[in-house]
């Protein structure tokens, strides 16, 4: 009878510990925050002076698709987008919290005001701005398929009867679904996965924007991006929810103004240049002043 | 001799990281674990009652949440609720909101099951015996039921326990996460860096479970007579 009675003691307390240290905990590592603390509180987005006034602002960034959107071995986000949201966060004069999204919910991040921009390695598409508003593009990119040395796959071709890797919701998903039903596609929700499914041989070859996979190849030995240029010229850009065009207005004269200081092939020196080597030419990649030149 | 890739876990704050990631996984597991267990207790007493429209409600209830998968709901939640409501929620909290309702359904069908398999003569003997309803359940039911149900109770706690790794769908940044984006900002110094990161994560997860999954069984074995 002691016995069960001490159980039950036991089991309060551990009920009553593990509320009160729910109640004590918080966060403390950069990376392991999920926002939520200064979005807004329904799915409205926060309005440019909104944002000054709380302090914070809230960017949806990847956390595993180096050299875009990473987090380092100190727990700092770090990379080409990141690089951009800290510049945007310091011309507004506010804190920024970014904020871990996947390609396939960036949408919804921005549609629920989950954050307030997205700077995701956010390929612009008719689609997508149905749902959400871009503001002027800081980078241009196609898609890019890799494979290993020993089978390279050279033309879209030469995928049919293979398997091709992408992350869903990504551009290459939607383009290989809608060009190319025929070829079969694995896919992952994360970026390192989907590396990790191609490292380990369960598929031949792997297809996202062409900056991304030309950074891959070169950190990866033994691994060719065999097409480097499929589908349209695409541009990447920051994106606000629909309507919000006080933030967006913003946004566009911040990319024209970097535009004129050449802040975004300084950005590519810091970021991208290390992770490229030789094997890109800044004026490939970067847009300044959301003018593209083809 | 060779570097086989565990240096990885010593680079910067990296081991830290994977810690704290954990922090965040038991913080959810261990508050979502505390509502089920109160809530669970309450409904699973609810549940034996012989009302049908208690009977039709608790029913549908745990059928709602058994046949709906756990990343549905969790997007249900978070983004869901903003949607239709205009209630913004952090991942965090609807984690614990998900969990909570899993958890409280699945621990209230072990509860009614603990208490329905009471044979009916206990409850007469104590009454016999001239023992109060309050009586006969402190020293009667309760102490048996107990017996029954914490083994059971221990499983879904590591249940529920592996299950938060879902969370990172929903942008919490857990173990899970905090693994990845190690794999990932190295993925030029150690390529190996997968091997010994999930590794980790899987001693980590094995460090809480398994001794859960041990006393449940020693319980089990020790309450079987």
């Amino acid at each position: 009878m002691r016995k069960t009675k001490n159980l039950l003691f036991l089991l309060l307390a551990f009920i009553v510990a593990a509320t009160g240290l729910a109640g004590c905990s918080s966060s403390s590592a950069d990376s392991t925050e999920s926002g939520g603390s200064e979005v807004s509180a329904n799915g409205t987005a926060r309005t440019l002076e909104e944002i000054k006034e709380s302090g914070n602002i809230t960017i949806g960034v990847f956390s595993d698709k180096k050299p875009f959107g990473y987090v380092d071995e100190n727990g700092d986000y770090q990379g080409y987008d990141i690089y951009f949201g800290n510049r945007i966060a310091e011309d507004l004069g506010v804190e920024v919290e970014y904020v871990t999204v996947d390609a396939a919910s960036r949408v919804e991040y921005l549609e629920t005001a989950k954050v307030d921009i997205i700077l995701a390695n956010f390929t612009v598409t008719e689609e997508r701005a149905e749902k959400v508003d871009f503001a002027l593009p800081y980078m241009k990119v196609s898609l890019g398929v890799v494979s290993p040395d020993h089978a390279i796959i050279t033309d879209v071709e030469e995928l049919n009867g293979k398997t091709l890797i992408v992350a869903k919701g990504t551009t290459a998903d939607i383009y290989f679904t809608e060009n190319h039903p025929e070829i079969e596609l694995l896919k992952f929700d994360q970026y390192s996965d989907a590396y990790g499914a191609l490292l380990d041989g369960r598929g031949d070859s792997f297809s996202t924007d062409n900056t991304e996979v030309l950074a891959w190849a070169i950190e990866n030995g033994g691994y060719t991006v065999g097409i480097d240029t499929l589908g349209d010229l695409d541009t990447i850009a920051p994106a606000v929810q629909k309507g919000n065009t006080e933030l967006l207005d913003w946004l566009n004269a911040e990319i024209k103004t970097l535009g004129e200081e050449q802040f975004f092939h300084k950005n590519f020196e810091e970021t991208l240049a290390p992770a490229y080597g030789d094997a890109a030419v800044a004026d490939n990649i970067v847009v300044e002043g959301g003018v593209v030149e083809e | 001799m060779q570097d086989l890739g565990i240096s990885i876990l010593f680079q910067g704050r990296n081991f830290v990281r994977l810690l704290e990631g954990l922090w965040v996984t038991i913080n959810i597991s261990l508050i979502s674990v505390s509502i089920s267990i109160l809530l669970g207790i309450i409904l699973g007493m609810v549940m034996t009652i012989k009302n049908p429209v208690i009977t039709i409600f608790t029913k549908f209830y745990l059928e709602f949440v058994r046949v709906m998968p756990q990343l549905v709901l969790l997007f249900l939640v978070y983004f869901g609720l903003t949607r239709a409501f205009n209630i913004n929620l952090s991942g965090e909290l609807s984690s614990i909101i998900v969990f909570s309702l899993w958890g409280t359904a699945e621990m209230g069908d072990l509860v009614r099951g603990a208490l329905i398999s009471i044979p009916k003569h206990q409850y007469e003997s104590g009454m016999s015996l001239g023992l109060t309803k309050l009586q006969v359940y402190q020293y009667v039911i309760i102490p048996q039921t107990v017996r029954r149900l914490l083994p059971l109770a221990l499983n879904l706690v590591t249940r529920m326990i592996k299950t938060t790794s879902l969370i990172v769908l929903i942008g919490v940044v857990e173990v899970v996460k905090v693994g990845q984006q190690i794999i990932e900002s190295s993925r030029l110094t150690d390529p190996n860096a997968s091997l010994w990161i999930y590794g980790t994560i899987f001693f980590l997860y094995f460090l809480i479970c398994y001794p859960l999954s041990l006393l449940a069984t020693r319980l089990e074995r020790k309450w079987k007579n």
